[in-house]
């Protein structure tokens, strides 16, 4: 099955509901489908491997998105906030190609050999001459083998040379299918999409909305402010955001005292949520079912979720195991297979910490030219977790950050848990840079609003976990180094302390 | 016959149902809504059945998924009409899934 086969079922099944933009202005998802065949037909034409698009967020991305899936064409979003040459080296790479830029950005592009640079308003004034009668009669056939790839994602790329993570139709058809109904949503449903098009969230939200009829807006790029506003003047039911996004997003809610009355369901990912965000986030919009979504690209996005009942008993727990809870990612979703590992590959017992491997036909575990997907169908993420004894699932991070002092497995985020409760520090970030006696030791980069007494920190991680949790160095810092959707840039960190603390005047404690 | 194989799309000769193959059969056979075969959906020619004018009690839903156990057929029914459907002569039966909360 292919990807457009999702609009053309929602053209037949709701021609004249919105689907893209305003109430007022936007398109229908019969003029959706009848521009996304135009397109196809130019793409088809052209020889070409890829589409690649290059720009923010607009309405044509979704149009370019199916159209690309209907030309049998893999749609390759990119980052266009990379620097020049890293840019151009992804545009060499997804060669040849039709190169979709923003106009300010087709500049940038020219000089890459064997691709077919336009601006988007021109391919589209281009498409919007075709005959659409003769197109439809014509009935494109769908490249109908399963096996097609639909996506090319290139991950962020902060430990080498971004890799090409490959999503076939069938790893998206069965990631739709197995989580969603069909035409479910209801005519008053609108979801805001503020995460990049070259982020698998960007992706993933554009077929959840359009298989279950629910108009999509999208934000050009994101700002706290516009998204509140275009929240409330467009009566947004759904979003999905970052874990800074939300910070940011709870600043101006709390700021301007308002509610968000539409809004009925907000999903975040695509990293570490701290505790306070998203508790100050619950108070602020009680009636908004909060949804913890994880997962990754190479697994077509969400794999668990923690949902919205599940929050408020956390939030609501008077135990400290059920409050824990609130920054667990929930449950697996119930069609996939997940299991914790260790590094012999052998599942491990609940409460034991081991790499997350996940098994299920929305599992790509593919890049260019690399399968990680073991052909069992199992595939490693890389991830570090463990499952608590009802099957909460908790991230721990990526399985490269863990820190190994004396032989012992340290997961930073437990440590950063225990530190950002202090209302004094606006962030922290714990690594291990290399000891000598204990292999790596624990270092603390914090950013604080107000003094801090380091000794009264590490009697807090002492008593909340253990003597050998507690960080040996404290480096405080103007900021920590994310990347534009929210990640930590952990391994930039890394680098920084190391250079710093050998500098040894910054570091205190 | 009709070749069903995931992603081809049928109309029911006796209502409005539409439906789309998820999951293709183990074996081939006849899938019929409301007793008579499906049509190919671009098929314009309207069948010889005659319409049923009552909705049956196994009526296909839209946005519901029908599942044949035995031949491990699964149809998404696409557009609602009247008919139930039935494979082999064997009546679909719902497929049961929570629905998630939306997370993108």
């Amino acid at each position: 099955m292919n990807i457009h086969l999702f609009l053309e079922m929602a053209a037949d099944a709701a021609p004249d509901r919105i689907a893209i933009g305003t109430r007022a202005t936007g398109i229908t998802y019969g003029e959706l489908l009848a521009m996304s065949r135009r397109a196809a037909q130019k793409m088809t034409e052209a020889p070409i491997r890829t589409v690649t698009y290059c720009g923010l967020n607009r309405p044509e991305v979704p149009v370019a998105l199916f159209a690309a899936s209907l030309a049998g064409k893999p749609f390759t979003p990119l980052n266009y906030r990379l620097p020049d040459a890293d840019l151009k080296r992804l545009l060499e790479r997804s060669a040849p190609s039709l190169t979709l830029c923003d106009a300010d950005i087709v500049k940038r592009c020219e000089g890459v050999a064997d691709i077919h640079l336009q601006s988007v308003d021109a391919f589209f004034a281009e498409c919007a001459h075709r005959d659409t009668d003769a197109q439809e009669s014509g009935a494109q056939e769908l490249a109908e083998s399963t096996e097609d790839i639909a996506v090319v994602l290139f991950t962020s790329g902060t430990t080498a040379e971004p890799k090409a993570a490959i999503l076939r139709h069938s790893n998206l058809v069965n990631y739709v299918l197995s989580t969603l109904e069909f035409l479910s949503a209801d005519e008053s449903e609108a979801a805001l999409i503020s995460v990049p098009p070259y982020h698998i969230a960007g992706m993933s939200a554009l077929l959840t909305s359009v298989y279950c009829g629910r108009r999509i807006v999208s934000l050009p790029a994101f700002d706290p402010g516009v998204w509140v506003d275009t929240v409330i003047a467009e009566g947004i039911t759904h979003a999905m955001v970052v874990p800074t996004m939300l910070k940011r997003i709870v600043e101006v809610i709390a700021e301007r005292n308002v509610t968000l009355p539409s809004l009925r369901a907000l999903s975040y990912g695509g990293g570490r949520m701290p505790a306070a965000v998203i508790e100050r986030a619950m108070d602020l919009l009680p009636e908004v079912g909060f949804v913890n979504a994880y997962g990754l690209t190479e697994t077509s996005s969400t794999i668990a979720i923690l949902d919205p009942a599940s929050h408020r008993e956390a939030k609501a727990s008077g135990t400290p195991e059920g409050r824990r809870r609130l920054s667990s990612v929930g449950k697996p979703l119930p069609h996939l297979e997940l299991e914790i590992r260790d590094e012999n590959e052998a599942a491990v017992p609940a409460g034991v910490v081991g790499e997350i491997w996940v098994r299920g036909s929305q599992v790509s575990g593919e890049y260019e030219g690399r399968k990680v997907i073991r052909d069992d169908g199992w595939f490693p993420t890389n991830d570090a977790g463990w499952i608590d004894d009802e099957g909460f699932l908790f991230v721990e991070g990526r399985l490269d950050d863990v820190i190994v002092r004396g032989g012992e497995n340290i997961s930073p985020a437990e440590i950063e848990d225990v530190l950002i409760t202090n209302s004094q520090i606006d962030d922290v970030a714990v690594v291990g840079l290399p000891d000598e006696e204990w292999g790596e030791k624990i270092v603390a980069a914090i950013v604080v609003n107000a003094p801090v007494c380091i000794d009264q920190l590490r009697n807090q991680v002492r008593e909340r976990l253990r003597s050998t949790r507690v960080p040996s160095v404290f480096v405080l810092r103007e900021t920590l180094p994310y990347n534009d959707t929210g990640k930590l840039l952990r391994r930039q960190l890394r680098q920084e302390l190391a250079a710093n603390i050998s500098a040894s005047d910054a570091a205190v404690g | 016959m009709i070749n069903l194989i995931a992603g081809t799309r049928l109309r029911s000769a006796v209502c409005d149902m539409e439906g789309i193959v998820i999951r293709q059969p183990e074996h081939p056979a006849i899938l019929a809504c409301g007793g008579v075969p499906m049509v190919d959906v671009k098929n314009p020619a309207s069948a010889s059945a005659e319409r049923i004018a009552q909705a049956e009690p196994n009526r296909a839903l839209i946005g519901k998924r029908y599942v044949d156990e035995e031949s491990g057929l699964e149809v998404l029914c696409s557009k609602q009409g009247l008919g139930g459907l039935s494979f082999d002569g064997r009546p679909l039966t719902l497929k049961q899934a929570k629905p998630l909360p939306a997370s993108d």
